[in-house]
């Protein structure tokens, strides 16, 4: 009897068994998205944390600043899941053969579709016996946020952030908003250089210094020390110098969460799990699976707009659309489904600036300045590559973004060959963007680019100049 | 798997009322700042500091600021969605 692909799908919708691995926004939004999708099957969410899924980006802002509790950014729901949750469980190991996941407390679940959205955790001080010190921090979950904002609360004289990516210049603005005496050190030659290169990096530097910071570019954190009760109150710096401080906040980035699935025969590893731009994932063999999808940021995808290159991308805003994407997927087959063509967009908030983000900086190799001026802090920075823009960044002009990530999509030329509002009065000259060399190791990007699809050669864009 | 599925309301939270800004949207025009000043602030020229979690009280101001943004960021939880079910 001949059953129509039509049907399996309906089949699949009403009956199916869903399992969602990571609880948090990613998890939670692909989980919406199916039940509005209409799939009515069984469905499970399964998250290390103990917490209904929260919200992340307030924890070094506003909850850092003392203005909101670190356990009440819990995300609203669009609508009601009705799923299993099991929270506190992490997920410990994947069958891909026998399509079952196993759980810490030892149970194994089946399913018919696993969504991995497993995300990543902080990079953790190297030293784990300096790290277990009195007064070492890192951020990332909201019980970290809590207990940072209780020390804090204290007043601790001195507080080290190590690593001025987003995060730690978060950190160190909401500190120096609460008047404690501030010290940053960073390996690169200044604050958000991996993610934005020089050029915008040397206004982000200014920027901290003028509110007080005590700004140490070019050097690295090379020990934190105890006293005899296991308190933290030194650390010393590459440079010889040491610097007495209470709290040290430990913001080198992230590192995925693939460790459960090493042996599963997906192609998971220390940079995420590959997965085509329709969400699913790729075996160890490169072959794509049509069960396993993954959303988040422990995913990495191609992007044709931006050369097929595999994205990693941790944002809020690529959790959110991927999920969806990953979902849509889950219960649709053919030429139903989806690609996830989203243009990376982030948002950081650091002494009183809102800086915005559209592309992929770090893929630009010259900067030019549209609109407005570093001087001011106030400006338009679009990024370049091989004569097309792929990448803008504003200081406090939110609302250009969109314009521009209109440009990027239709792969405008670089520099742009129009007069902005505001004309430069020196003309538009693009001048390199600063960024280092890939190969050091950085905390700072929050994209990471990495290989080529061969398919690439046989794309066909149309280029918007000769 | 245990399927017992257990029905709680927030209490645990005192009824908080949860939203998220979707902040790459948000262009920073403080309507909501305006119409629900206890809940929305802005911090510098352009940037957003909210409270994702507040009370009954600030609810009716709440709703009138989600409805006021130009750009449609702020996601106020639905009152049907506020039963969350739990698996044990």
């Amino acid at each position: 009897m001949a059953v129509s692909v039509g049907e399996v799908v309906q089949a699949f919708r009403r009956d199916g068994r869903i399992v969602v691995v990571g609880a948090s926004l990613a998890g939670l939004r692909a989980a919406e998205a199916l039940r509005t999708g209409g799939f009515s099957g069984s469905l499970t969410l399964v998250g290390d944390e103990p917490d209904l899924p929260y919200d992340r980006p307030p924890l070094s802002k506003q909850v850092l600043l003392g203005r909101a509790r670190a356990d009440a950014t819990t995300l609203p729901q669009r609508n009601s899941v009705n799923a299993q949750w099991r929270l506190g469980t992490a997920a410990t190991g994947l069958d891909l053969a026998a399509k079952r996941l196993r759980l810490a407390d030892g149970e194994e679940i089946d399913y018919d579709r696993l969504l991995i959205a497993t995300g990543v955790r902080a990079r953790p001080w190297f030293n784990a016996a300096e790290a277990a010190l009195d007064g070492v921090f890192t951020v990332r979950t909201s019980e970290d946020a809590a207990r940072l904002e209780r020390r804090l609360s204290a007043r601790p004289s001195r507080v080290l952030v190590v690593g001025a990516g987003f995060t730690g210049s978060e950190i160190a603005s909401a500190c120096r908003e609460r008047g404690l005496e501030v010290t940053v050190a960073e390996r690169g030659a200044a604050p958000l250089v991996g993610a934005l290169g020089g050029v915008v990096g040397a206004v982000a530097a200014d920027l901290q210094r003028q509110h007080g910071v005590d700004l140490r570019t070019g050097v690295m954190v090379t020990a934190l020390e105890g006293d005899s009760g296991g308190r933290l109150e030194r650390a010393h710096l590459s440079d010889g110098t040491s610097l007495d401080v209470e709290v040290a906040v430990i913001a080198l980035g992230a590192t995925r969460n693939t460790e459960w699935l090493a042996g599963s025969g997906l192609a998971a590893g220390p940079r995420g799990i590959a997965c085509d731009a329709g969400c699913r994932a790729f075996d160890v063999q490169g072959i794509v699976t049509d069960d396993v999808f993954v959303a988040g940021d422990v995913a990495r995808s191609p992007h044709p707009l931006f050369g097929y290159q595999f994205l990693s991308l941790e944002h809020w805003g690529n959790a959110v659309e991927q999920a969806g994407v990953a979902a849509h997927n889950m219960i649709n087959v053919g030429p139903d489904r989806r690609a996830h063509l989203w243009v990376p967009t982030f948002w950081s908030s650091q002494f009183g600036v809102n800086i915005k983000s559209v592309g992929v900086p770090n893929m630009g190799d010259e900067i030019v300045i549209t609109q407005g001026s570093l001087a001011e802090r106030r400006f338009v920075a679009v990024y370049g590559f091989q004569g097309r823009i792929v990448a803008a960044v504003t200081f406090d002009q939110a609302k250009w973004l969109d314009f521009y990530r209109e440009q990027i999509e239709v792969r405008a030329p670089f520099p742009p060959d129009y007069a902005t509002v505001d004309r430069q009065p020196g003309g538009m000259r693009p001048v390199p963007a600063g960024f280092q060399d890939p190969s050091l190791p950085s905390h700072g990007a929050t994209v990471t680019l990495t290989g080529h699809d061969p398919n690439e050669r046989r794309v066909q864009f149309t280029p918007a100049r000769a | 798997m245990c399927d017992r599925v257990v029905t709680v309301w927030l209490e645990g939270q005192g009824l908080r009322m949860r939203i998220v800004v979707d902040l790459n949207r948000c262009q920073g025009y403080a309507q909501c700042a305006f119409l629900a000043p206890d809940v929305f602030e802005m911090h510098g020229e352009e940037a957003l500091l909210y409270d994702p979690a507040f009370t009954e009280a600030h609810r009716e101001q709440v709703r009138r600021a989600a409805a006021a943004c130009p750009v449609q960021a702020i996601l106020v939880e639905a009152d049907e969605a506020r039963v969350t079910p739990v698996g044990a």
